[in-house]
């Protein structure tokens, strides 16, 4: 079971959003003594999906919370925008696919650098993406 | 149509002992940055303020602070707050300026209203009002103030992409904070511009300073890369720390095709080898030369 020990809400509704944003990711990580690889990779999952939900989303709410499931901690983001939300999630998350002429890395590149990713998405409702990363994941 | 409101008539008919009574009101607060503005001008820009706000009062706008007989009002001390911001006054400046207002406001009241129920009720209304003039100054206050952080990230901006001219025919660049694409854009002109200008034939991109490197960054090193080349030049990227190798490696981002170099150092060993040159120790190549001999 997964408990939550602290929550950030933060909106997020342009550009000048994403390095508050990112610092304070950066700062739960470092409170619960990630190391600086998985602090990294985290950081940069969290860069792409802000920036995705700015991008298609039309922004939206990102939540940062401290997370434990039995001795292990770690660091759940969740991201949700009520955009026009991803018509094909499979086609989404292939490595190349993009609509908006960027690399198409985001979200299967995420996927790889978190240790839980789940996405939801429903067409003109929008889209949730959360990811966990593990202290020692 | 002659008002009815005793509040509407009251304020109408005393004005200039409102507005009296409003500098009055600001003098008082201590802490208050006088300087800033002068008296004259405060005193008429309040004036203006004041005529406005009684011209629009009438029996139901005084019911109703989102009232369209307030558009004027508003917009004045939306003008007002945001050259406040822009000038460097605290919130609570404006702030006491507002309630300054209000307290003259009611103060007046008191005078020709004398059924306390009565007074209770219009000094309720007015207070309302005010309150709401209040919020909507405090929003556009932090407007100008978000407006002065634009433009000084605008100018960081521009003072933070030096371009070093490390050597003959090599130029450094350090990247110090997010690279997003307005960044980009800056960094782009002028390390292509000043490769014109020195005839540079190597250009080192550090980029120890940058946080993290996501696809956007990536995209954006990659391209300004391209255009290096595109211009006769080559281009080397240091300052990659081994949690941004790995990062990047993971996120599947394919940086072969770029020379890419832990450290400054090696960026500028590798530019040396590239334009065959060698730097050696003096007392080494000393001892050398007289061996060979
Ligand atoms: N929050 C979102 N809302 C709607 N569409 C999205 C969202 N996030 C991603 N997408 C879609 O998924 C595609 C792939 O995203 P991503 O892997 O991050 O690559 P990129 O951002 O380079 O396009 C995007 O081009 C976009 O069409
Ligand atoms: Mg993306």
């Amino acid at each position: 079971m997964i408990v939550v020990l602290n929550k950030d809400e933060l909106r997020i509704i342009k550009e000048q959003d994403v390095v508050p944003y990112r610092n304070r990711v950066k700062e739960h990580a470092v409170k619960i003594g990630m190391g600086l690889v998985n602090q990294t990779k985290l950081i940069t999952a969290a860069s792409e999906l802000v920036r995705n939900m700015l991008k298609y989303g039309g922004g939206g709410i990102a939540i940062i919370e401290t997370v434990s499931k039995g001795r292990e901690n770690g660091i759940r983001l969740i991201f949700s925008d009520k955009g026009p939300g991803i018509k094909d999630i499979s086609l989404a998350m292939k490595d190349g696919y993009t609509t908006g002429r960027s690399l198409g890395l985001g979200l299967p590149g995420t996927k790889r650098l978190v240790s839980e990713f789940n996405l939801e998405s429903e067409e003109g409702k929008g889209t949730t993406v959360t990811v966990i990363k593990w202290k020692n994941g | 149509m002659s008002t009815k409101n005793e509040a509407v008539k009251a304020l109408q008919k005393r004005k200039k002992e409102v507005l009296e009574q409003w500098m009055k009101n600001q003098l008082q607060d201590e802490g208050l940055r006088n300087n800033l503005i002068s008296d004259e001008d405060q005193q008429q820009t309040s004036d203006e303020l004041l005529n406005l706000l009684i011209d629009a009062l009438n029996d139901s706008s005084i019911e109703d602070a989102h009232s369209r007989d307030f558009e004027k009002v508003l917009d004045v001390l939306s003008g007002i707050s945001i050259s406040r911001a822009k000038q460097g006054f605290s919130p609570r400046e404006t702030g006491v300026y507002i309630f300054g207002l209000k307290e003259a406001l009611l103060t007046t009241l008191q005078k020709d209203i004398k059924d306390p129920a009565q007074l209770y009720s219009e000094s309720l209304k007015l207070s309302k009002l005010l309150d709401n003039f209040a919020i909507s100054s405090f929003e556009t206050f932090i407007k100008g103030r978000e407006e002065v952080i634009l433009r000084q990230t605008d100018e960081i901006t521009e003072i933070s992409t030096p371009v070093i001219h490390v050597w003959d025919g090599v130029l450094a660049m350090p990247i110090i904070g997010t690279l997003d694409s307005a960044r980009t854009q800056i960094v782009m002109e002028n390390l292509l511009q000043e490769i014109v200008e020195t005839g540079s034939s190597i250009a080192i991109l550090d980029i120890s300073g940058v946080p993290a490197v996501d696809s956007l960054v990536a995209q954006h090193l990659i391209k300004t890369v391209s255009a290096t080349r595109l211009m006769g030049a080559e281009c080397i990227i240091s300052g990659i720390r081994p949690e941004i190798a790995q990062t990047v490696v993971h996120l599947g981002i394919d940086l072969s095709t770029i020379i890419t170099k832990a450290t400054l150092a090696s960026a500028l060993k590798t530019a040396f080898s590239m334009l065959q040159l060698e730097v050696t120790k003096k007392s080494k190549s000393n001892l050398l030369q007289q061996s060979n001999r």
